[in-house]
C-alpha cells in the first residue's frame, strides 16, 4: 500500500502512496489514517492524510524515525467499517453577492454562467482530505470543462462559507482566510463546529458530497 | 463569596494569548499544533513557578502587556529575554527575568520589551483559567479555538487565575539565550527539486527575517531559490520546520500555527534541536543554514532535550 517512507525532519514519517491523485489511491491513504487512529502508537502526535500522502508526524522524546518506521511496516492494516463513509447534502447560494469568480470563470472557460453552475452541480463529489484551515475539504473530481489555475494574486480574505474551484478540486472556506481559489458561491451550512469536539467535521475524507442549488432568502433564514 | 483573583489588562501588548504545551492529533480536521513557541522557555517559566509543566501561561511577542492584579496575591515568574517592571503603590522596580516575584492586589507587571528576541512568558503559580479544546489551551487566533475565544487579549479585559496564593520561597535560576550561528536542517523531501545552484544559495548565503513573519510562519528575504521541477506540489501535509519555497523563490518556514496542508516544494526542514531558537529571530535578523543528517539531527535533539532537563532539575 505505502509505497514509500523517508523522514520529514527528524520527527515525522513521509509515506508516499504514489503521484496520481486518484480516489483509489487516497482511500488507501485513509484505510491506513484510520488504522492508525484506532490502533495509536505511542508517541505518535499527529497523522496527516491527503491526496496521496500520509504523515504521521511523533514525539522524538518517545520514539525516532527508524524505530516507527519498523511499526509502520509491520502493521496489519484492517478493513475499518464502523466509521462508514456518507452522503453530505450541502446547500449553496450562487447569488452574486457570494459568486465572486462566477462572471470570470465564465468568460476564461468560455461557458455561460448557468452552465458553470449547471455543471458544477450536476456531479457528486469525493472528499480527499480536510485541513489547511480547520475542516476545510478538499473534493474531486470537477468536470473536465470547468478546470482552471488558482487566482493570480490570492484574496486577503475570502468570505466564510465560500465555495472555490481549482483544477480537478472543488473546497469550502469554513471561516474567512486568505486563499486563491475561484469563489462560484456561498454556504450556509455549518461545516466546522468547533465546539463538537468528537465529531467537529461535517464532511469527512471518503464522503461524499453532492452540492444543491438555494435562493438568497433561504440562505438568510438558514437555521443550523 | 469568595472574589476570584484577576489580572486587569490595562496595555494588552502586540500579540499576547494564553498558551500551553499544545494541542496534538488534530492536524487531520486542519488544526495546528500550535503551544508556547519556544517550548524551553515556558517550561522553566512554569518551574519556577512550582507548575505543572503542562500549565497555560501568557505569551507575547515585542511588547507585552502591562497587567493589574485586581484581589489576593501570586507568584509570578517572567521567561524570556525580557524588560519589566514591577509598580507597586507608588514605587517602580526593575523585574529580573528567571526569578520569581510576589505580587498583590492592585500591584501592576508592566511588560515593557523583548530584547533581541520575540517571544518572552509569564507564568503565575498554578496557571490561569481557561477553556480547553482538544486537550490545550493554547489560543490559535486564525481558527478562534482555544481559551478566550480563540482571541489575543485586548484591552480591559480580565485575565482569571486559577488560584489565589503565594509560594513562601523564592526560586531562580541563572540562563542565558544564546545565539547559534546556523540553523541546522535536514534535506526536505522536494530537495531535488532544486538545482545545484539553488541549493548552494540556500546554504551558503545569509537570508533575512521579513516582517511579515508571525506564529504561522516565517518569511525570508535574500537571493531567489530557483526551482528546476515545478513550484507547485499536490497537496499534502506540513509540521512545524518544513521550509517551503514558493513560486517568488523566497523560503517560508512553518512555525506553531501553520496550514496543516500545503502545496509548495520543501526545500529542508529545521531540526527539532534548533525550533526553540528560530522561532526567536526577530526581523531583520540574518539566518544561515547548516545541512545535518538524520542521525546527526536525533543526537542534537537529545542534547537539546539534556540540557532542559538540566536546566529543570536546577530549579527547586
Amino acid at each position: 500500500m505505502i509505497k514509500k517512507i523517508s523522514n520529514l525532519g527528524d520527527s515525522a514519517l513521509y509515506c508516499d502512496f504514489g503521484d496520481e491523485v486518484n480516489q483509489l489511491i487516497n482511500s488507501r491513504v485513509i484505510k491506513v489514517f484510520k488504522n492508525l487512529r484506532k490502533n495509536m502508537i505511542k508517541g505518535v502526535t499527529n497523522i496527516t492524510p491527503s491526496y496521496n500522502k500520509l504523515i504521521i508526524s511523533f514525539d522524538l522524546d518517545i520514539i525516532n524515525f527508524e524505530q516507527l518506521k519498523e511499526k509502520i511496516t509491520l502493521m496489519k492494516i484492517q478493513d475499518i467499517e464502523e466509521d462508514g463513509t456518507k452522503v453530505v447534502e450541502i446547500p449553496i447560494c450562487i447569488d452574486e453577492e457570494f459568486s465572486l469568480d462566477l462572471s470570470r470563470i465564465s468568460k476564461k472557460l468560455n461557458i455561460d454562467e448557468n452552465d458553470v453552475i449547471k455543471v458544477f452541480l450536476s456531479k457528486e463529489y469525493f472528499c480527499y482530505m480536510t485541513g489547511f484551515i480547520a475542516g476545510m475539504p478538499f473534493m474531486g473530481d470537477i468536470n473536465k470543462n470547468l478546470r482552471l489555475n488558482r487566482l493570480e494574486t490570492p484574496r486577503v480574505k475570502v468570505p466564510k462559507g465560500s465555495v472555490g474551484i481549482t483544477e480537478q478540486f472543488c473546497n469550502i472556506y469554513t471561516y474567512e482566510s486568505p486563499g486563491g481559489w475561484n469563489v462560484i458561491g456561498n454556504t450556509p451550512s455549518k461545516i466546522f463546529d468547533k465546539f463538537n469536539f468528537n465529531n467537529p467535521l461535517k464532511i469527512k475524507p471518503g464522503d461524499k458530497v453532492i452540492f444543491y442549488q438555494i435562493n438568497k432568502k433561504k440562505y438568510l433564514n438558514w437555521n443550523e | 463569596m469568595n472574589k476570584k483573583a484577576y489580572f486587569e489588562i490595562l496595555r494588552p501588548g502586540i500579540n499576547s494569548t494564553l498558551q500551553d504545551i499544545g494541542r496534538q492529533n488534530q492536524y487531520h480536521i486542519g488544526i495546528p499544533f500550535s503551544g508556547a513557541m519556544d517550548k524551553r522557555n515556558y517550561l522553566i517559566g512554569n518551574q519556577l513557578v512550582s507548575n505543572k509543566l503542562e500549565k497555560p501561561v501568557i505569551e507575547f511577542a515585542f511588547q507585552g502587556p502591562r497587567l493589574k492584579l485586581k484581589f489576593g496575591e501570586v507568584t509570578c515568574a517572567i521567561t524570556g529575554n525580557v524588560s519589566f517592571n514591577i509598580i507597586k503603590k507608588n514605587k517602580t522596580l526593575t523585574g529580573q527575568c528567571y526569578e520569581t516575584f510576589n505580587i498583590g492586589m492592585d500591584d501592576e507587571i508592566d511588560i515593557l520589551s523583548t530584547n533581541k528576541s520575540v517571544y518572552g512568558y509569564l507564568a503565575v503559580n498554578n496557571g490561569f483559567e481557561g477553556e480547553s479544546f482538544w486537550g490545550s489551551y493554547s489560543v490559535n487566533t486564525k481558527a478562534k479555538i482555544g481559551s478566550n475565544n480563540g482571541e489575543k487579549f485586548s484591552k480591559n479585559e480580565k485575565i482569571y487565575l486559577a488560584d489565589n496564593k503565594c509560594i513562601s520561597n523564592k526560586k531562580k535560576i541563572s540562563y542565558i539565550n544564546s545565539k547559534i550561528e546556523y540553523i541546522r536542517v535536514l534535506e526536505g523531501t522536494n530537495f531535488n527539486y532544486f538545482s545545484k545552484e539553488a541549493t548552494k544559495i540556500f546554504f551558503n548565503n545569509k537570508f533575512i527575517v521579513s516582517k511579515l513573519s508571525d506564529r504561522m510562519g516565517m518569511r525570508l528575504e535574500g537571493l531567489k531559490i530557483e526551482n528546476k521541477v515545478s513550484t507547485n506540489i499536490k497537496s499534502e501535509g506540513l509540521i512545524k520546520g518544513v521550509i517551503q519555497v514558493p513560486a517568488d523563490g523566497k523560503p517560508i518556514i512553518m512555525l506553531s500555527d501553520h496550514g496543516t496542508i500545503g502545496g509548495y516544494p520543501k526545500i529542508a526542514v529545521v531540526i527539532s534541536a534548533d525550533y526553540d531558537r528560530i522561532v526567536q529571530s526577530v526581523p531583520g535578523s540574518n539566518i544561515k543554514f547548516k545541512l545535518v543528517n538524520l542521525s546527526e539531527a536525533e543526537n542534537l535533539y537529545k542534547l537539546y532535550n539534556m540540557e532542559t532537563q538540566n536546566i529543570l532539575s536546577q530549579i527547586r
